[in-house]
């Protein structure tokens, strides 16, 4: 499990890594797990499950923090949450569902975070872009900043399915679902797009996987790649709810000078974007 | 709600003794009796799809319709096929389709073309279903293709091993 390999590396990156927030440091499934995908009737309510696991799904490592919750409904209007709050291992909310059609429920966070030196000290610091400059005092050297932008999502849909929760944001990794993703059957390939920051991802690695990884010895994880257009196709025989990940990083240009003056506007800094969500393939 | 006659068929008789009806399409389905510690009446869609598989008509739809408790078209998705292919777009209930469940016995449904629910097909090949989903129990579908118009009168069945007994289609001129 430890190996040294993967201490020197953590030794090499700690500057960033140790004070990744939630999204980006630890390599455990991150999801949220609806009660029900496709639902009928006036007006229902679905209670979902936010954890950090290893198993798929089951809540075993590490409750997802709500404050990044973004529930869009059918109008493309924010939904407010029912938060029922959280455990050692999960944290749970109802979403509302009272207008038929698509609900997009999200943890989206982004941001930015890094490290400093000033008289010899190592500092470091997170906050928002705009916070940057203000965040990290005059004199500082040796500054390392890195972006990062995650998106953990799910879908469910009142009635019949629209596409208006699904529409792109621009901002970091987003899946854009070509084939709607509450028709989702077994046998029926379905076409799924990823963009990065608005732009199609091509050549994007993901990870896809079914849930009930406890009650079998293979991992089950398919590997999958984005096409030019940062298309793919997802098909399975098995009908139950599936696990999607996806992440990229960039080394982005100096954030710094020499003298720790803040980089021109232009220069990039290293960004990292995550993406995961989780899609229920009915049986036809 | 429903405009089309449903017929309690009694037992004694059978398949072969059903009486002629002076109709253009006749469904006939039988509903189990179960042996289970909680037995609900299940719900049951009875639809027509062309040959693209698209849904042309749905012809009859079972679910709690009692108003009292919780609205029973919650459970409309557990007839999962149907749901995906016409449910989720139709509004229920529905005026001359849905109807409340019924009880373990022998059903026959009459149908004219042109007059609602069975619109006028064109031309071609089709497929009747029939899907059954039971709370706290099973789902099953059941498929009968057919050639419409008939040229004269013609009669398909299947049946269901569990949630659906006989299933009998019978259209004529």
């Amino acid at each position: 499990m430890f190996a040294k390999s993967s201490l020197l590396a953590a030794g090499l990156a700690i500057g960033l890594s140790a004070l990744m927030p939630s999204t980006a440091a630890e390599a455990h499934r991150r999801w949220l797990l609806p009660s029900s995908t496709v639902l009928a009737g006036e007006a229902e309510i679905v209670s979902v499950d936010a954890a950090a696991s290893n198993a798929l799904f089951v809540f075993e490592h590490r409750a997802m923090g709500l404050d990044d919750l973004t529930v869009t409904g059918p109008d493309g209007q924010a939904v407010t949450p029912d938060i029922i709050g959280s455990g050692a291992y999960r944290s749970v909310f109802d979403v509302p569902l009272k207008e038929q059609g698509t609900y997009r429920i999200a943890l989206v966070n982004s941001g930015m975070m890094g490290s400093y030196e000033l008289n010899g000290e190592r500092h470091r610091w997170r906050g928002k872009r705009a916070d940057l400059e203000s965040g990290i005092p005059a004199g500082a050297t040796n500054v390392r900043v890195s972006e990062m932008a995650g998106r953990t999502e799910t879908f469910v849909t009142l009635g019949a399915p629209n596409d208006t929760a699904l529409a792109a944001t621009g901002q970091g990794l987003e899946m854009i679902p070509v084939t709607h993703p509450n028709d989702l059957v077994t046998g029926e390939a379905a076409r799924m797009q990823f963009l990065a920051d608005g732009a199609p991802a091509a050549g994007l690695e993901l990870e896809f996987v079914a849930g009930g990884t406890r009650y079998r010895d293979d991992p089950g994880i398919r590997k999958l790649t984005t096409d030019a257009q940062g298309m793919v196709s997802l098909q399975v025989e098995e009908p139950g709810m599936y696990y999607l990940e996806a992440s990229t990083s960039s080394d982005g240009g100096p954030a710094a000078d020499e003298d720790g003056a803040m980089a021109s506007e232009g220069a990039a800094p290293a960004k990292r974007m995550s993406y995961t969500a989780v899609l229920e393939f009915m049986p036809l | 709600m429903r405009k089309h006659l449903l017929m309690a068929v009694p037992a004694a008789a059978a398949s072969a003794a059903t009486p002629v009806y002076a109709s253009d399409m006749q469904v006939q389905l039988e509903i189990p009796r179960l042996r289970v510690a909680e037995y609900h009446k299940p719900y049951v869609a009875v639809w027509i799809e062309n040959e693209a598989g698209k849904t042309v008509a749905t012809l009859d739809a079972w679910y709690q319709t009692d108003a009292k408790g919780e609205d029973g078209r919650k459970w409309l998705p557990d007839l999962r096929t149907w749901w995906r292919r016409a449910g989720r777009a139709a509004s229920m209930p529905a005026n001359g389709i849905s109807g409340p469940t019924q009880a373990p016995g022998r059903y026959s449904m009459q149908f004219k073309e042109g007059t609602r629910p069975l619109p006028n097909l064109t031309a071609g090949a089709y497929t009747l279903r029939v899907e059954a989903a039971r709370e706290v129990g099973g789902r099953e579908m059941v498929s009968i293709p057919f050639q419409w118009p008939p040229r004269t009168a013609m009669s398909g069945s299947a049946a269901g091993t569990k949630e659906l007994g006989a299933v009998r289609l019978t259209i004529k001129p």
